[in-house]
């Protein structure tokens, strides 16, 4: 079974490469961006087969390893 | 006193810590990672360097290594653990140390000396020491001090800020600030006062002639403070 984890900086948390990027866009013309907040992507392949358990150990993978959860928000964004 | 010092793959800064801890008096090992006892020690440095490339976040997967099941149980019964520049990114991670390290305010890599004042002197590591400001050498693209507001005033209320950036004469402000960190913040303590991190490297100031002396200062005050 495959998910997928988002992780994204939360409000607060200062994000000096996602605001590079805002003004590179702006440099090349894309001048309509209020803000760009720069995140990671995670595929997971796991071997438990029942959603809601691998669901569930993700969440936990989140917690332990791959979010900080000082700076950091974690989203589990797709199972099949 | 015996030291060890903690080696990582991609710790750099592993061999110049256990030159500086030999020259002012430690018996110091070097411990590989993978190990999972730690020899007897008074105290443990996690060194600088890039641990597993940074990867995810740097000292993330350090963090989670073998040997650091002991350490976190040596640093959890009082014993004295130091982490130096990666090695304060390592705290973090494992939580031993309050907030994060966040890429550098200006998305720079910094290599330069900078000066610190001493703000808490009710610890083993400066504890008795006569200067108020030291001047070490900082190396870091991650060294940006973060922390919740809550966080921020725990560490305030318990009197956890270790050192903060400054000019020379000791002067904390905004402009002496390398890298963005929260209140110049250099170098944080655990609430107990057994676990230092700081991003500044006091093994690269112990020689006259090759940079400075300030490192010297450093070393003979905690090798004094631990006899």
């Amino acid at each position: 079974m495959k998910i997928s984890v988002i992780i994204t900086l939360k409000k607060d948390v200062l994000d000096p490469q996602g605001k590079v990027i805002h003004q590179t866009l702006d440099g090349m013309g894309f001048d309509n961006v209020n803000q760009v907040r720069q995140g990671k992507y995670f595929e997971i392949d796991t071997k438990e087969d029942d959603p809601k358990k691998a669901k569930d150990k993700v969440e936990e993978m989140c917690k332990k390893l791959l979010a900080n959860l000082v700076i950091e928000n974690f989203k589990i964004i797709e199972v099949n | 006193m015996k030291s060890s010092v903690i080696t990582f793959p991609g710790s750099n800064c592993d061999r110049d810590m256990d030159v500086a801890l030999k020259k002012f008096g430690f018996k110091n090992k070097m411990v590989w990672h993978d190990d999972t006892e730690l020899p007897k020690s008074d105290l443990i440095v996690l060194p600088g360097g890039f641990s597993y490339g940074d990867y995810l976040r740097c000292g993330s997967m350090a963090s989670k290594s073998k040997i650091m099941k002991s350490v976190i149980n040596f640093a959890n019964s009082g014993g004295m653990v130091m982490g130096i520049c990666n090695g304060f990114q390592i705290l973090v991670e494992t939580g031993l140390v309050p907030g994060v390290l966040l890429r550098n305010k200006y998305l720079e890599f910094i290599c330069k000396n900078v000066f610190v004042k001493i703000n808490n002197k009710t610890n083993n590591y400066f504890n008795k020491i006569k200067n108020d400001v030291l001047e070490f050498h900082i190396a870091h693209n991650e060294g940006n001090y973060f922390c919740t507001n809550d966080q921020l005033k725990e560490i305030e209320d318990n009197e956890q800020v270790a050192i903060n950036y400054c000019d020379q004469n000791g002067k904390i402000e905004e402009k002496f600030n390398p890298n963005g960190s929260i209140k110049n913040i250099a170098g944080i303590l655990n609430k107990e006062k057994n676990v230092l991190g700081m991003m500044p490297h006091p093994e690269r100031m112990i020689d006259n002639c090759l940079s400075g002396e300030d490192g010297s200062i450093f070393f003979n005050n905690l090798i004094n403070n631990l006899k």
